[in-house]
């Protein structure tokens, strides 16, 4: 043994349970407004990771138990089905959890080595090849014109069957973002927009309480120095001001940034998604720059991309600028007058 | 004197356990004089002394029995009175377990002093106060034993602003100087006195961490009645504050330079048990036989004793009551920076601040290293500021280039780093491969250098003489054709000849002085003119580079 000889009590075990544990009321308010599918969505992606990385850790040689139980594949696995309409059918929440994990994680080395967030690979594989399935998200549960029991739901996922009588439009509608946009192609205000009952305060009825809970996650998270404050705030303020901009610009057309910060994955990828500490910048200034980078596509990718969401592209994106992003912006070193300019990209 | 200066910080540092009460609840004590002393010539950086007695020889308490041998180097003196049995290697307190030069002294219980002659220091010339600090052998108690007389000396043109004294001691388990502190605070204060004399800072400063609130206190009241001021600032308390660089940036807001002195900042920092040191050479005439350890961990009654420097280990620990049996081996040191002694036959030294009997239990194995995940808590726990989970990558990829260029070298060894690393990978180990790995090739240049140039010499000389072979040839040709008369050719021939003998030594003489100046020109930076504390980083490294592959070769695999 060699000094240090001590060490603090820490592992990736307990702090892949962290963020589980702060993801505990973001779930729990999901429920509240969507009803329980979104757990079973998790148990699938759960179940599937597991299998996935048991058997790559085994086919690439490496001890099983000790791996596995890092935890990083059960949180990818849970931000992935975060991430996916938790009507899906059970294939494709299976295809795209064994994808995040076999190629965009195991594949790419595995943990530690992985360039791309595996789960946002699996959500972005997935809404180009599946887009119809991808944008099917229950209604809110006061908005539904029907509703399915638990059981339906089960039968639907799993089986594809729908009770007599009922079609998958009756409990399903588009996300706030996506009628947003539809809407504004049809040429109408946002004013007029925002009459519509998905919409409320913030955001979609029941989305904008959702994205509190990732918030107040999020901040047990900073507590628990988990993570830094760099990227969620470089990446909310980068989607703020840049939808500021816009909406300074033409009210009519480009809707309020509050309402950018309280839908789809902004929350959920400002303190969950960006922050993965593997394909994310290291640096302090570094953050900074990856956070506003992830923020500004965000709101580009929403509002002229041809895609609901940006989170998941435009996280891909800052991902493959991190190299270079962490290279150019190391810290001055104590003792030093400042940064050597000959630091370069591994 | 209390105290309003504002503090700065450095960044990252960490709070590990502390675990100082067990061994400051009680007073220090005076460990009993050993029957055999075993002292090492080389307790200091710079050059092993050189001794001064023979085997057999009778010699008293305080004298000098290995002499400072050039500039940077500390004298060694007897602990006691007795015989000296042996001068030999033996094994001694160093990470790299090697053996070294000793002096082992039979005592003969009489602890009879030398004649000890106390300076009136205000009337002393400089230089003869600092000599004298060098013949006693007063070295940086700190741990870091570097020779005090040459930080005293910083030089005419580099003026001293600030004098920091270093009570901070931050690294858990350790509380020797604290304890100092606590009962001999008149004595330090008269130490820096010493020190004041020999520097004429603006002000003195001196930082205790705020966990040693007994030890402010102290040394608050001996400051309060001088003639001159000192300043007392508790500083918070975090690992490593008690860092020289650390200290000195959290007291004055000044980095010391990378590569650099701190009095290139004008700052000079001593540890508090240097000053009582100093103190006792000056003003009592005594040298430095003596220091006050922490002998704590598994066992019974942990404490910290005054012990005669060359006091084996394990009569030290005896001391503390019967040793807990599943004690597996001693650290000296603490557990952040220090290292498994060899044995506990090892004598301690002047370096020996703490010896913790560990205990898997005590110092539990971590869990197997997993992959990093670069959650950079390293890099915000890194007192440096460097990013050490790229230096890993480095490391461990044997990119040393990259790892030099992104500031390798100023890696302090700390360990935090490995501290709160969730995935338990042993950082610190793969620094101090690389750095071994990188001196060891820029050593191997140095050869390989040497030797192409000794061929390239060798290639001249094998030219040079052909050509000059031919000349003559070409010569001799001529002059037969000129000449008509043997007689003529007689005579031109031997002086011919020793012309040409004439130009070929001086084509030689002339190669080597180019060759000289050559080798002058391209010696390798990062090995010459270096400050002495990276010589004993070097000297270090060296010794334990290969227990150092080893165990990081074993790690990696
Ligand atoms: S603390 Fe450990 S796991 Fe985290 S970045 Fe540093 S080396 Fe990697
Ligand atoms: S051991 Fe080196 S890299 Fe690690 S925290 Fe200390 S100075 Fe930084």
């Amino acid at each position: 043994m060699n000094s240090p000889y001590i060490k603090e009590t820490t592992s990736v075990s307990i702090i892949m349970l962290k963020v589980l544990l702060a993801l505990v009321p973001a779930i729990g308010l999901y429920v509240m407004y969507f009803g329980p599918a979104i757990l079973v969505s998790i148990m699938l992606a759960i179940a599937t990771a597991l299998v996935c990385e048991s058997m790559m850790l085994k086919f690439r040689s490496y001890a099983v138990k000790p791996f596995l139980l890092d935890g990083s594949a059960t949180v990818t696995a849970v931000l992935l089905a975060l991430s996916m309409p938790p009507l899906a059918p059970w294939w494709l929440i299976v295809i795209a959890t064994a994808f995040a994990i076999i190629v965009a994680k195991h594949l790419y080395g595995g943990l530690g080595n992985n360039l791309f967030n595996p789960a946002m690979v699996g959500y972005a594989v997935m809404i180009i090849s599946f887009p119809v399935h991808m944008t099917q998200w229950p209604a809110p549960e006061m908005l539904a014109s029907a509703h399915l029991t638990f059981t339906q739901e089960l039968q639907y996922i799993f089986a594809g069957i729908m009770p007599d009588g009922l079609n998958l439009d009756a409990v399903s509608m588009a996300t706030p973002l996506d009628t947003l946009k539809t809407q504004l192609k049809l040429e109408h205000t946002i004013n007029e927009i925002l009459q519509m009952p998905i919409f409320s305060w913030g955001s979609g009825k029941g989305t904008e309480i959702i994205a509190l809970g990732y918030l107040a996650g999020g901040l047990i998270l900073w507590q628990q120095r988990i993570i830094t404050w760099h990227i969620p705030v470089a990446f909310l303020s980068g989607l703020f001001l840049t939808g500021s901009l816009f909406h300074i610009y033409d009210t009519d057309r480009y809707i309020s940034p509050w309402f950018h910060l309280l839908s789809g994955g902004a929350m959920l990828g400002a303190f969950f998604i960006a922050t993965d500490p593997i394909t994310g910048a290291t640096t302090p200034k570094g953050k900074l720059i990856f956070g506003a980078g992830i923020g500004f596509l965000t709101y580009v990718i929403r509002s002229m991309g041809g895609y609901p969401d940006g989170v998941a592209f435009a996280v891909l994106i800052m991902n493959i600028c991190v190299p270079l992003i962490d290279a150019y912006t190391q810290p001055k070193v104590f003792g030093h007058k400042s940064v050597q300019p000959d630091a370069q990209e591994k | 004197m209390t105290n309003l200066r504002s503090l700065y910080n450095f960044n990252g540092g960490v709070h590990p356990p502390q675990h100082k009460e067990v061994s400051a609840g009680r007073p220090i004590v005076k460990a009993p004089i050993p029957s055999r002393l075993t002292i090492p010539l080389h307790q200091h950086i710079g050059n092993v002394a050189k001794p001064i007695v023979q085997v057999g020889e009778k010699v008293l308490k305080g004298q000098m029995i290995a002499q400072a041998e050039g500039y940077v180097s500390a004298s060694v003196h007897a602990s006691t009175s007795g015989t000296v049995s042996a001068i030999e290697m033996l094994s001694v307190p160093h990470p790299s377990g090697l053996p070294d030069l000793c002096i082992v002294l039979e005592s003969d219980g009489e602890d009879t002093w030398a004649e000890r002659i106390p300076l009136n220091y205000r009337e002393m010339d400089l230089s003869a106060l600092r000599n004298r600090l060098r013949d006693a052998g007063v070295v940086g108690l700190g741990g870091a034993v570097f020779p005090s007389f040459i930080k005293l000396n910083p030089g005419p043109q580099q003026k001293i602003q600030t004098l920091i004294i270093n009570g901070a001691e931050c690294e858990p388990w350790i509380t020797c100087d604290d304890m100092l502190m606590r009962e001999r605070a008149d004595e330090i204060v008269q130490g820096i006195e010493i020190m004041r004399y020999l520097m004429r800072p603006e002000e003195i400063l001196i930082g205790i961490e705020d966990n040693k609130p007994e030890a402010i206190a102290a040394m608050q009241a001996a400051c309060s009645n001088l003639h001159f001021q000192i300043d007392v600032i508790p500083v918070p308390t975090i690992y490593p504050g008690g860092g020289a660089k650390q200290l000195i940036k959290v007291l004055t807001n000044k980095e010391p330079p990378s590569g650099g002195r701190s009095t290139d900042i004008g700052v000079q920092c001593f540890n508090v048990a240097t000053a009582y040191s100093i103190h006792r050479a000056i003003n009592h005439g005594e040298p430095v036989i003596s220091r006050i350890v922490t002998v704590t961990g598994n066992v019974t009654l942990p404490q910290n004793f005054e012990m005669l420097i060359g006091t084996p280990v394990n009569e030290l620990v005896a001391l503390t009551g019967t040793p807990k049996a599943d004690t597996n081996r001693y650290i000296m040191g603490g557990p952040m920076m220090g290292f498994d002694l060899p044995s506990d036959r090892v004598p301690a030294i002047k370096a020996t601040n703490c010896i913790i009997a560990a205990s898997p239990r005590l110092f539990p194995q971590p869990p197997a290293p997993m992959q990093c995940i670069r959650c950079t808590r390293c890099a915000q726990a890194c007192p440096v500021d460097l990013q050490p989970q790229e230096l890993y990558w480095f490391a461990r990829a044997k990119n040393l280039g990259k790892a030099q260029e992104y500031f390798l070298f100023d890696c302090i060894e700390c360990g935090c780093c490995s501290y709160v690393c969730p995935s338990n990978i042993p950082l610190v180990q793969y620094y101090r491969f690389a750095k071994s790995e990188i001196w060891a090739r820029e050593k191997e240049k140095q050869a390989s250098d040497l030797a192409r140039e000794r061929h390239e010499f060798r290639q001249l000389r094998i030219d040079r003489e052909k050509q000059e072979r031919a000349e003559k040839l070409a010569k001799k040709a001529a002059a037969a054709k000129a000449a008509p008369t043997p007689a003529v050719e007689g005579t031109a021939n031997p002086s011919g000849i020793d012309s040409d003998a004439a130009a070929k030594k001086a084509a030689i003489q002339a190669a080597i002085e180019r060759s000289k100046a050559k080798k002058a020109g391209i010696a390798p930076k990062n090995v010459d003119n270096l400050p002495p504390d990276k010589l004993k980083e070097i000297q270090n490294i060296e010794a334990r580079r290969e227990k150092i592959r080893e165990l990081a070769q074993k790690e990696i695999e």
